[in-house]
């Protein structure tokens, strides 16, 4: 027994917590060496059933033919692709885009001046305050988007409140309006990165800051050489959640934008409940997943960046 | 952070306002609304709950209702189950693989319309009459993931020690597992399976696109999106308001769990 816990111990990773005695490592070797792999199949089975073959299956779907009558015609292609690429739907891509990134931006300046407010508070008002700005995304998305009809239509409390600083005219049309699908995608995904920029923020060392400001340096200096690039992670993060579920909704542009302008979303959803073209609609799932795997590396990269920056910055210290 | 000069701290309180208020007044005015007294459900004409009565008479919305209900109860059950076991597996076994960890977080980032169409051409192919059942397979998906990663943060640290103790003493690994390892770790298996069936009972586009032909399979999302798309009424607001406090109860009592879990 001790022969294999040695050897366990050896092979043991690094990041073995230390309050573990060697004992406990032991106990972990020699007795769940099989059983991690009993206790995870279940899940590991229904993960792989259901998420990882259906994704294989529409991404082969993608490079089928659509049959005459709707159905797939296994025959191989690559026109679905080719169909992306289409000035028509380059255009719906490009405007998903330009939402999505307008969206993106608001909500990350926002946010992150939000995650800097709390993270400049009392240590102990932190948590009551990240919890009330990250409650409203627990509550129905639906509900959520229904509440911007209940304040943008015509009749809705912004024009009330218009109308109650004196303005008369004929209400504004919020409505049904880029800018509306704009405001509901912000509002849904704010709170998301609220926490994601809060917790570099909150581990920010200040002496950094204070070091900064000895050397001369002014508030906006030291917020654009050092606390933005060591919170860069945090945003980079926010972001890429943002901008990946609003490329791919469907919901908002349909219920804000009233069907007017389609995004990529809504573009699958008609190739697969009424256009019934469903290897493109997998073409276009397929492009949805790229740019997301695309989107995270990145972030990954910033994440990789930012600890090289601060391995650096506590050597120099 | 350190300490900060007066209008710094002005303009940091300036920020917190706007925001909370950005967050907050939308959901205010429309449970506002929820209690009005007229038809039109936008502007103030009186207190009332006669929304919330005539709800409760609404047989569509009671059917979806309950259709969420044996949804979240089912998905939440099973993801609890195979969630939990899931984070013990992962968190006993001695080699970190990427695919493997890559393979538990990505039920929690893959856009819903992906899942929801892969889900569709896959139940589809295989010719499965789709109903309440595939909504709560699909459901398990995403809900396993996020009990997982509730458990295995509170499995960090968790003093395996103990479970050897109990070995030695002669229990069985059932026994150790029901008598050691679970009470331990209870509150964040309790605290998970509250987050699954709040993300279960919201969810609406997965349920949507697996939920087969007809009315029968209607969940509340659902019912509450072709109620959106045909007008704004204030019985949506009532039922709304519902939902959320639903929802934010879930979550409270998940979160005070959580909180008891550092504290241990």
């Amino acid at each position: 027994m001790w022969g294999r816990c040695t050897a366990g111990q050896r092979g043991a990773r690094k990041g073995n917590k230390p309050r573990q005695s060697l004992h406990a490592n032991c106990r972990r070797v020699v007795t769940t060496n099989s059983r991690p792999a009993f206790l995870m199949a279940p899940a590991l089975a229904w993960l792989i059933g259901l998420m990882v073959v259906p994704c294989g299956l529409v991404l082969a779907l993608a490079f089928f033919q659509r049959g005459i009558y709707g159905g797939v015609d296994y025959t191989f292609t690559l026109e679905n692709f080719a169909k992306v690429f289409d000035p028509l739907y380059a255009g719906i891509f490009l405007r998903s885009a330009r939402i999505a990134g307008t969206a993106t931006l608001i909500a990350v300046v926002i946010g992150y001046a939000a995650a800097y407010a709390i993270a400049s508070c009392r240590r102990s008002l932190q948590p009551v305050l990240l919890f009330f700005a990250v409650l409203p995304f627990w509550s129905n998305y639906l509900i959520r988007t229904y509440a911007w009809i209940v304040l943008l239509n015509r009749e809705g409390l912004v024009t009330q409140v218009l109308r109650w600083f004196g303005y008369t005219g004929e209400p504004p049309s919020m409505l049904y309006t880029e800018g509306a699908v704009i405001a509901g995608l912000v509002y849904n995904y704010l709170p998301f990165v609220i926490l994601a920029c809060y917790a570099p923020l909150s581990r920010l060392n200040p002496e950094l800051a204070e070091a900064s400001r000895d050397l001369g340096g002014s508030a906006v200096t030291t917020f654009r050489r050092i606390i933005l690039p060591l919170t860069l992670p945090g945003i980079a993060a926010g972001a890429v959640f943002v901008f990946v579920l609003s490329i791919g909704n469907f919901v908002t542009p349909a219920l804000l934008g009233g069907g007017r302008f389609q995004m990529i979303g809504n573009l699958v959803y008609d190739q697969f409940l009424t256009a019934n073209d469903w290897p493109f609609g997998a073409a276009l799932a397929a492009v949805l997943i790229a740019i997301m795997m695309l989107l995270l590396l990145v972030q990954g990269y910033a994440a990789d960046r930012a600890s090289t920056r601060t391995a650096q910055a506590r050597e120099e210290a | 952070m350190a300490e900060r000069s007066a209008t710094a701290r002005r303009s940091g309180t300036t920020v917190l306002v706007l925001v909370f208020a950005f967050l907050y007044i939308p959901i205010a005015v429309l449970v506002a609304l929820s209690f009005n007294e007229g038809g039109l459900p936008t502007v103030w004409s009186g207190f009332s709950t006669k929304w919330y009565v005539s709800l409760a008479s609404n047989a569509d919305i009671l059917h979806a209702a309950l259709n969420t209900l044996i949804v979240a109860v089912a998905s939440t059950a099973i993801a609890t189950v195979l969630g939990t076991l899931l984070a013990i597996g992962v968190e006993t076994r001695r080699r970190r693989g990427t695919v493997l960890e890559a393979l538990v977080f990505a039920p929690m980032i893959i856009p819903d319309i992906v899942l929801a169409v892969a889900l569709l051409s896959f139940f589809s192919m295989l010719n499965v009459t789709m109903g309440l059942h595939t909504i709560v397979m699909a459901h398990v998906v995403f809900n396993l993931a996020f009990v997982c990663a509730v458990v295995r943060a509170r499995l960090k640290s968790f003093d395996w020690s103990i479970t050897e103790a109990s070995a030695d003493l002669g229990a069985s690994g059932f026994t150790t597992f029901r008598r050691v390892t679970l009470p331990v770790i209870l509150p964040a298996v309790v605290a998970g399976a509250l987050l699954a069936f709040t993300l279960s009972v919201d969810e609406f586009i997965i349920a949507f696109f697996t939920a087969g032909a007809g009315r029968s399979s209607t969940t509340l999302p659902m019912q509450i999106y072709s109620m959106i798309r045909f007008g704004i009424t204030p019985e949506i607001n009532a039922l709304a308001t519902i939902v959320m406090a639903v929802s934010v109860i879930a979550l409270a009592i998940s979160q005070r769990l959580n909180k008891g879990m550092v504290g241990q």
